[in-house]
């Protein structure tokens, strides 16, 4: 490699250049337009806000851009309850419902872990088969299940725990149970990765010694698989903050989270001013459990 | 040998039916006779007879499967590029903001890549359409296959690649005749998941596209978000069957060649 360094072809230098050119052009770019677009007045034209920073005004047009920045959306932000409601709506559902994954996922992720080598190889290929499929597609599938007349409800009618078919759809039972089912891989694997890696003399230790099997897991097993518990959290907790589909198709009205308001303010009411304010606001929101992630990433690496 | 015990056992067992079975239900629905959704009417394939004659649902999926075919290529191409340079070429400079870049669009919710990829094209006045849209995935998946091949080459056994050179072959054929067949399962894998990816995806195509670039996704969204209906579960069993059967396909062709880092788990 040291060679073809030395040698320092235009081959070479493409093979840094395209790909980052490509990042700064399609990702980095449109990002600091959005926050410059947050800073700007809403207007009724197109595109509807003001001002555009005009290159060719030279350091005169920068200085009567800089002028023309505006916090107004911010502090719309933080006036309007909608914006700071659907803020906690989507934290408090990412938080419950990844919660909800930590409970349903454990217990797969440690029956595979404690299966014949052979076996899980074909259970872990059983648990992220579905996430191949579109999520839009596994979503829709679950208001065929859920509405009034579907078969969840044909169930609970004939086991007699309901007398009135109950409404699932259009509520947060429903979104809770969409992202739960979306995201179960996300949390499966990472616990499943670590679980796998116990070492199992440590249980029969702790068995050859009376402990008593909820403790050694207690006192054994959940220590040790906090890096695992740490990754899935996470690798749900963020994701479902931002999401749109699931509480689009599943949820009610009354109170979208961060993701649809977006969505509304961009599409239904053209406000991109305060669309771009509140994405913002949500990728700051976000930066922080990434940093937690990160540290802890390096830690796990230093410590391997 | 282990012994699985009855708790572990159940746990799999509850944990792949809650899987499994609404894919199945939708599967099922989709050969039910009956218009009303969930009265059963006896089984039938009259809806997706029907889908054969849904214009602008077969032009959508045509659409889709285009846009696929060509984000995923492209995507591939710069993030192998990209996971090339992150390995191998060291201390460069700007390598922390061009990690940021490649890492960062794995978490951003998509909401916001749409977003802002839209303001762009708005800033420069470009005519939305396919080619934005194409831009937009390329962009979204080529981190995901960044970091598919980066695993794979952080593994790779540079001797082989020394070997080559200092038999005098040159970094470009050397890369070709024994770096690229190695790493191509990882790269293989990638390209799969950036298809899919595409073909997935609903919020990024619906802020990046324009007139006459319905993707199959924004068309669903539009047909379900006002209740079920019997065409799109015919619509959404042939894309599980499809996405389905490339998957197990490339696992097994994986598992054949003996190679890591098959698609299922990426």
């Amino acid at each position: 490699m040291m060679a073809a360094r030395q040698s320092g072809s235009i081959l070479q230098k493409l093979v840094l250049r395209l790909p980052f050119a490509w990042l700064i052009a399609f990702f980095l770019l449109p990002f600091l337009i959005v926050l410059k677009i947050s800073l700007s007045q809403t207007a009724i034209a197109q595109p509807p806000y003001i001002p555009v920073f005009d290159l060719a005004a030279g350091w005169h047009g920068a200085v009567t851009f800089i002028n023309g920045l505006s916090f107004d959306n911010y502090r719309l932000l933080g006036s309007d309850p909608i914006y700071v409601l659907s803020y906690v709506k989507s934290v408090e559902i990412a938080a419950f419902s990844t919660l909800l994954l930590l409970l349903a996922g454990y217990p797969i992720a440690y029956a595979i872990a404690r299966t014949p080598r052979r076996v899980q190889a074909v259970l872990v290929l059983l648990t992220v088969l579905p996430f191949w499929t579109s999520q839009l597609i596994r979503i829709y599938a679950w208001m065929n299940i859920l509405q009034r007349d579907g078969p969840l409800n044909d169930i609970l009618l004939a086991l007699g725990l309901v007398k009135e078919p109950p409404a699932w759809l259009a509520t947060d039972t429903a979104i809770f149970i969409g992202i739960v089912y979306s995201y179960l891989p996300f949390m499966v694997l990472p616990l499943y990765a670590t679980l796998e890696k116990l070492d199992e003399r440590l249980l029969e230790a702790a068995a050859d010694l009376g402990c008593p099997r909820w403790k050694t897991f207690w006192l054994v097993t959940l220590p040790l698989s906090s890096s695992g518990i740490i990754a899935g959290v996470l690798l749900c907790f963020i994701p479902i903050i931002g999401e749109f589909v699931i509480p689009d198709l599943l949820g009610g009205s009354q109170s979208p989270m961060i993701g649809q308001t977006i969505w509304l303010e961009f599409f239904g009411n053209k406000d991109w001013p305060a669309a771009s304010a509140v994405a913002v606001v949500l990728v700051f929101l976000l930066v922080t459990p990434i940093v937690i992630y990160q540290n802890q990433a390096m830690r796990v690496l230093a410590r391997d | 040998m282990r012994k699985v015990s009855t708790f572990n056992l159940a746990a799999i067992l509850v944990g792949i039916a809650f899987l499994y079975l609404p894919i199945a239900v939708l599967v099922i629905y989709s050969f039910n006779a009956s218009r009303l959704v969930a009265v059963w009417g006896g089984w039938s394939t009259r809806w997706y007879v029907e889908l054969l004659n849904d214009r602008p649902l077969l032009d959508a999926a045509s659409i889709s499967v285009r846009l696929a075919l060509t984000s995923a290529t492209v995507a591939t191409i710069l993030g192998t590029m990209a996971a090339l340079a992150l390995v191998r070429f060291g201390r460069f400079r700007g390598r922390l903001l061009f990690a940021a870049m490649v890492y960062a669009p794995l978490v951003m919710p998509e909401v916001i890549t749409g977003l802002s990829l839209l303001l762009l094209f708005v800033a420069l006045a470009a005519d939305r359409g396919f080619w934005t849209v194409a831009i937009a995935h390329t962009t979204m998946a080529m981190c995901f296959v960044t970091v598919i091949v980066q695993s794979r080459l952080v593994d790779f056994d540079m001797s082989l690649e020394e070997a080559a050179m200092d038999l005098g072959a040159p970094p470009l054929r050397t890369f070709m005749v024994v770096t690229l067949p190695l790493i191509f399962p990882a790269i293989a894998a990638a390209w799969m998941l950036a298809f899919a990816l595409s073909l997935d995806d609903l919020v990024i195509a619906s802020f990046t596209t324009g007139p006459g670039a319905t993707t199959l996704p924004i068309r669903i969204y539009s047909e379900v978000r006002l209740g079920v209906k019997p065409e799109m579960n015919a619509v959404c069993t042939i894309m599980v069957a499809v996405v389905g059967a490339a998957v197990i396909v490339a696992s097994l062709c994986a598992k054949l060649t003996g190679v890591r880092g098959t698609p299922a788990h990426v």
